[in-house]
């Protein structure tokens, strides 16, 4: 029970004074679940934010569940996932009741033409430095510019053609890879090995 | 059934974002303009005002417009939305799929989602950045000066941050100074120089 109230505790935090998301959670979080309370190695902190990647859903609620379900099994993960978010509902809630009248006032949109701005300076900075760390072979980077260029040209021209089906198509592209990659790895392998047979012969 | 339609809305948005963060803004930014939870131009106002409050962005837009349309009750369910697909996977790799994700069907899938989630990534910013400066479909397109001088400011600060200074932008800090900078340009435009704004 008292390791319940630590972890709600601990998680709260982690929800109300991260800003910018999953990412920026991976520092505190490992401060917090290795260093302070010692709940995990940080091997087992390197293999939750390994899942969390490449699993669907935000960043941090994917390694809360993950780093409670650890601690503390089922109940575990509910806490943790519970509390990492109710800063940030609360927090939400509380502007969704006044946030229309305030984008109404004239001083709120200047500093919005501003904001956005950034914004869009942020989202491109970020997909620059995902840039850096990607694999630069032949498939990913066509992958990448093929979807960049095909998703910026049918939003300008209002084609809708959902999200959703570039990452379905993404994914079927990779499965046939692998299985392709397998393939010829195995046959390689027979090929391989049917020279050693010869040559012993 | 308005609750229902949020709940099962944002549970899809839950299971396709791959990659957190700005990753489900193309998701999101379809799902809340086809049932008219928000305006292309509210939402994103909305990302700029997640981006200077804590939490997760995919979060937070579950609990506005879950509020919006359903009060309390519509951002509880909508929040539940959104967190219920992550918990429900992560629990069950975390407790009996254990070698899931070294299943090499697995591994292909995921290698073939990170390029296109990148794709989709820079397509959000940089089509954020024509609607920004004016553009709104292929025959209309009314330059905003105001944006464009703000744009050009914020870059140059994030150029001499990142690589004169070799730091890390502070991404709290960048948005109150963008605020600023967009009033200082704006009231400058319309009051100093008798421009209009737009």
């Amino acid at each position: 029970m008292r390791t319940l109230l630590v972890l709600f505790l601990a998680f709260l935090k982690l929800g109300a004074f991260t800003f910018g998301g999953g990412y920026a959670m991976i520092p505190e979080i490992k401060a917090t679940v290795v260093e302070k309370y010692h709940w995990l190695t940080d091997d087992e902190i390197l293999e939750v934010i390994a899942i969390a990647e490449s699993t669907p859903g935000p960043m941090a609620i994917n390694m809360a569940t993950f780093v409670g379900y650890k601690i503390k099994g089922f109940f575990g993960s509910l806490v943790a996932t519970l509390s990492v978010s109710l800063p940030s509902f609360i927090i939400i809630f509380v502007i969704s009741l006044f946030l229309q009248q305030f984008l109404a006032l004239e001083y709120v949109t200047y500093a919005f033409v501003g904001i956005n701005a950034a914004v869009a300076i942020l989202i491109i900075f970020a997909g620059l430095d995902m840039i850096k760390k990607m694999k630069k072979t032949l498939l990913p980077v066509t992958l990448m510019i093929l979807t960049l260029g095909l998703s910026i040209l049918f939003d300008v021209l209002d084609i809708p053609f959902s999200a959703i089906y570039y990452i379905l198509i993404g994914g079927f592209i990779g499965i046939l890879l692998s299985l392709y990659r397998y393939h010829v790895t195995k046959k390689n392998k027979a090929i391989l090995l049917e020279g050693l047979l010869e040559e012993e012969n | 059934m308005i609750y229902l339609l949020l709940l099962l809305e944002f549970m899809k948005i839950g299971v396709f974002t791959f990659g957190g963060g700005y990753a489900m803004i193309p998701i999101v930014k379809e799902t809340v303009l086809t049932h008219n939870w928000m305006s292309e131009s509210e939402f994103y106002d909305f990302i700029g005002v997640c981006e200077s409050t804590p939490g997760p962005i995919a979060v937070n837009i579950a609990t506005y417009v879950g509020s919006t349309q359903g009060g309390i009750l519509g951002s509880i369910v909508a929040t539940i939305g959104i967190i219920l697909p992550s918990f429900i996977i992560i629990l069950l790799i975390a407790s009996i799929l254990k070698h899931f994700l070294k299943n090499k069907y697995v591994q292909g899938f995921l290698s073939g989602i990170k390029p296109v989630v990148l794709g989709l990534i820079l397509s959000a910013g940089i089509t954020l950045f024509l609607k920004n400066i004016g553009y709104e479909n292929s025959t209309t397109f009314h330059i905003s000066y105001a944006s464009l001088i703000c744009f050009g400011i914020l870059l140059l600060i994030m150029i001499i941050w990142r690589y004169g200074f070799k730091k890390k932008m502070n991404t709290v800090v960048f948005i109150l100074l963008s605020a600023a900078i967009g009033i200082g340009v704006c009231a400058l435009m319309k009051y100093g120089f008798g421009l209009s704004i737009q």
